[in-house]
């Protein structure tokens, strides 16, 4: 089994003296999916996006895929980095000026010098997979907020990413979208994709994640699996958040 | 609040009307003061004065009307120069404000605040009797031969009055220009940035291909009106010796006497170089805000 991410203690503070990440140690190994959760403010979002270098950090010591993350980064490392690790967000963040075809190939084209015709062909296949096909030529604004979130994540594994990284990915959908979206993400983690997940989605966490990792006030309270952690989850605080999202 | 709309628009054509037939009195009194009455038949008599620069053949037995022209020229020649160079300055140092990087974006604000606190007109006089008539007289460097007799550009010959407005004209506008593209910039959503960064595409590629794009709707209305600034700000040229439009057409008023013609001629130029600055903006404002729409 190899390491994918390997953080100890990493600490990180937008405004001095209130810490979002607060001593934060973890490891995913390869073909894990680690599902995060944790109530708003707890440090879920500054932790992965310190996974692509979204977030520098203060200190602490982060390896993922072998490349060290460190307070002190370099650009041309961290982006070395991005292209291996795909990243999908709350917002979608489709560019709105491209089609979505457009949108998928843009990365693998500038950054894995992909001829325009391979990338297309691999962007309709990943379309295809995520069952909007037919969506490749519209524009975003065209398309529901589900399947948005499906462009974002077939524009995220275009890069062919070793590690997926989902920032809440259903939480701005509409209740009757969310599945679809779940649905692409099970599959993915059934063919063996590396995922840190931070989502509310009891059932997906339940079905798909192999650990849970609960967060509060930028520090990890537990990591169990899940079927530890929602039936007689070890510490009060996860106990009492769980109690108060069912 | 219609009632009160035509209210409005009724006592703004009473004061236009009252205001054109001011002018047209005047107009009246002063054609009957000189006696020359109103005609244009002096356009073509041999200006007599010589000019430093044309882009056409000319000499002083050349008609006055080929002396306006090549002013105008001379016009379009910095204003159009000034655009691009203003637009590139602009673009540059808007996009240096917003960046990360803390050295860039306060040499950036520097540049701004600094440009932004001095009259335009000392900035011209200073670029031209300090910066570009301070240089020494015998040509230095090697593609660019600069010298206190102007500049050689690739086989190009640039006066130095020229230099001295184009990059007066280009500096003054580009600070306006580079507060309006940080607006523009900074009003694209944060998520944006993120998205590109996320797929390991470098900061530059993605300014140019996601954020720019996103930012021109919100840009290119103030950029106009930037680009009529910087047309109209051309004819300062005169403070420092340009024979541009506006030069021309002043000792070409002084010769023949012809204020109200040549004021007329001007007015008309202008409304040329406006209407061709503003029609250009427009066609590329809608193209732009086409492919937008196409996109909702
Ligand atoms: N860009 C920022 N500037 C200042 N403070 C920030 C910024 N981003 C996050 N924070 C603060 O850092 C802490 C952790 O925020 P973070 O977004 O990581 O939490 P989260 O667990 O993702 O919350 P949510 O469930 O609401 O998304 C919070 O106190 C938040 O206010
Ligand atoms: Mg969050």
């Amino acid at each position: 089994m190899t390491v994918a991410i390997l953080a100890s203690d990493l600490v990180k503070s937008y405004t001095p003296g209130l810490r979002a990440l607060d001593g934060v140690s973890l490891q995913v190994t390869s073909g894990e999916v680690l599902v995060v959760m944790g109530p708003s403010g707890s440090g879920k979002s500054t932790l992965i996006r310190t996974f692509n270098g979204l977030e520098t950090l203060d200190s602490g010591e982060l390896d993922v895929l072998g490349v060290r993350l460190d307070a002190a980064h370099e650009e041309r490392q961290v982006r070395a980095i991005r292209r291996r690790v795909g990243m999908v967000f709350q917002q979608f963040n489709l560019f709105p000026h491209l089609s979505i075809l457009e949108n998928i190939t843009l990365a693998p084209i500038k950054v894995q010098k992909r001829s325009k015709p391979d990338a297309a062909a691999r962007a309709i296949a990943l379309l295809d997979q995520m069952g909007i096909g037919e969506q490749a030529h519209k524009f975003p604004a065209q398309l529901s907020g589900g399947q948005q979130q499906r462009v974002a994540i077939a524009r995220a594994l275009a890069l062919d990413p070793e590690v997926m990284l989902f920032d809440e990915p259903t939480s701005a959908l509409d209740p009757e979208r969310v599945k679809e979206v779940l649905d692409a993400m099970r599959q993915l983690a059934k063919r063996g994709m590396t995922m840190v997940v931070v989502t509310h989605e009891l059932g997906f966490a339940r079905e798909v994640a192999d650990r849970v990792m609960f967060m509060d006030q930028g520090q990890v309270v537990e990591t169990s699996d899940p079927q530890t952690f929602f039936t007689s989850a070890r510490e009060e605080r996860s106990r009492r958040f769980l109690s108060q999202m069912m | 609040m219609r009632r009160r709309n035509l209210f409005i628009q009724l006592g703004i054509s009473i004061a236009l009307l009252a205001l054109l037939g001011l002018l047209i009195n005047n107009l009246a009194v002063n054609l009957i003061r000189t006696g020359l009455g109103l005609g244009f038949g002096w356009l073509a008599r041999p200006a007599g004065f010589a000019l430093a620069e044309s882009a056409l053949p000319f000499t002083p037995s050349d008609s006055y009307l080929w002396a306006l022209t090549i002013g105008w020229l001379n016009s379009l020649k910095v204003i159009v120069a000034g655009l691009v160079l203003a637009t590139v300055l602009g673009v540059a140092a808007g996009a240096a404000r917003s960046s990360g990087n803390r050295l860039l974006s306060s040499l950036a604000g520097g540049y701004v605040a600094l440009i932004r606190q001095v009259p335009l007109l000392l900035q011209l006089l200073f670029w031209y009797f300090v910066a570009f008539l301070g240089l020494p007289a015998a040509p230095m460097g090697g593609l660019i031969k600069l010298s206190n007799q102007g500049i050689q550009l690739l086989g190009l010959n640039l006066s130095v009055e020229f230099c001295a407005v184009l990059v007066g004209l280009t500096v003054f506008t580009g600070a306006s220009i580079a507060e309006i593209v940080r607006g523009g910039i900074n009003a694209v959503p944060r998520g944006q940035w993120e998205a590109f960064r996320s797929l390991g595409l470098a900061e530059g590629l993605g300014l140019r291909r996601i954020v720019l794009p996103q930012a021109l709707p919100a840009i290119l209305p103030a950029l106009t009106s930037q680009y009529l600034n910087l047309a109209k700000n051309s004819t300062l040229a005169i403070a420092v010796g340009y024979a541009d439009l506006y030069a021309v057409s002043d000792t070409t008023i002084t010769q023949t006497g012809r204020a109200i013609e040549g004021f007329l001629l001007l007015l008309l130029s202008f409304l040329l170089l406006n209407l061709l600055i503003s029609g250009g903006m427009a066609a590329f404002n809608s193209a732009v805000l086409g492919r937008l729409n196409r996109s909702r």
